[in-house]
């Protein structure tokens, strides 16, 4: 089947998303699965060094001494509840409704920088107390976790915002519909990643 | 004939899906942390407990938020991802694993 062929055929069908109607769109949207599961192996890596190395102390602060449960759980609902909003987002685009679309956005930016706020926080009061990232391999190894996640997030943020801009210059067309399911994709990707580092990390820190 | 594979076009466009994929995400995170706070079991059930707890919030965003079951022509898509996964979780588990043999050695 031939590309144009195709592009006719799934074009006459009123009931296909927004996002997948033109092939040389869709398949960028294969393309952000493949970098997704590269993405993935970069994390699966971090994680397996911060397992192996959360023992490794050298009688500086622990996981247990160091996680602040109020400030960790936060940042986990507050991401949470961005993924829902982007996820929201997807949906009003689907609708066709672009103010919606704009709305759900710009809510889901601001959670994700509440959540690199608190981040920040978290990690400007582990130094204050002398846990910074050269006092020990497990330092070492949980800022560089969580540190890239972060560091994701940010650039998820700067993302959305280019996309928000996009979309309220140019409304919801095949190219920007697309442009908004991917860095959702990616912002959901984040949510999961975060999930683990909840679980990993944090929660099994705080009872080990 | 490759067309878009929507997985139920109406189904999609409502916001239950999306409430109900929240609501999930919210209990499973909140299952995992009364588990892991109120110290009701030993620790190594407990991690493995908490793993799979997470593994299933990697569903509810894939399937609820992601909308992993739509795609152009064959899922290679699923495929890929599933194959990140088994290496993501064999790198992390496997080293887990061989390191622990060398627990005497202190850095």
């Amino acid at each position: 089947m031939s590309a144009l062929q195709h592009a006719i055929t799934a074009h006459a069908d009123a009931d296909t998303p927004l996002e997948y109607q033109n092939p040389h769109e869709s398949v960028k949207i294969t393309g952000f699965w493949i970098f997704m599961a590269t993405d993935m192996l970069l994390f699966g890596c971090l994680f397996a060094t911060y397992l192996v190395l959360r023992t490794h102390t050298d009688g500086g602060p622990t996981a247990h001494h160091l996680f602040d449960i109020p400030g960790f759980t936060a940042e986990t609902f507050i991401l949470l509840t961005s993924s829902f909003t982007g996820g929201l987002s997807t949906l009003a685009m689907r609708l066709g409704k672009r103010k919606q679309v704009m709305a759900w956005l710009t809510l889901t930016i601001l959670l994700g920088l509440a959540f690199i706020g608190l981040e920040v926080q978290e990690f400007a009061a582990d130094v204050a107390i002398g846990a910074t990232m050269q006092r020990s391999a497990f330092l070492s190894a949980f800022f560089t976790l969580v540190g890239t996640h972060g560091s994701h997030v940010s650039i998820g943020i700067v993302w959305m915002v280019l996309t928000f801009i996009q979309i309220a210059r140019r409304g919801l067309n095949q190219k920007t519909a697309r442009k908004l399911f991917i860095v959702n994709l990616y912002w959901h990707f984040l949510d999961v990643v975060w999930v683990f580092i909840f679980t990993i990390v944090y929660l099994s820190g705080v009872v080990m | 004939m490759s067309t878009v594979q929507t997985g139920g076009t109406h189904k999609s466009h409502s916001p239950k899906i999306y409430i109900l994929g929240y609501l999930l995400s919210l209990v499973l995170t909140a299952i995992s942390f009364v588990l892991a706070l109120t110290h009701s079991m030993h620790v190594g059930p407990l991690i493995v407990l908490l793993t799979i707890l997470g593994a299933l919030q990697i569903f509810v965003q894939l399937f609820f938020f992601m909308h992993i079951t739509e795609g152009d022509g064959p899922p290679f898509h699923s495929v890929l991802l599933l194959l990140g996964l088994i290496f993501t979780f064999a790198v992390a588990l496997m080293s887990v694993w061989i390191m622990a043999f060398g627990t005497n050695v202190s850095y």
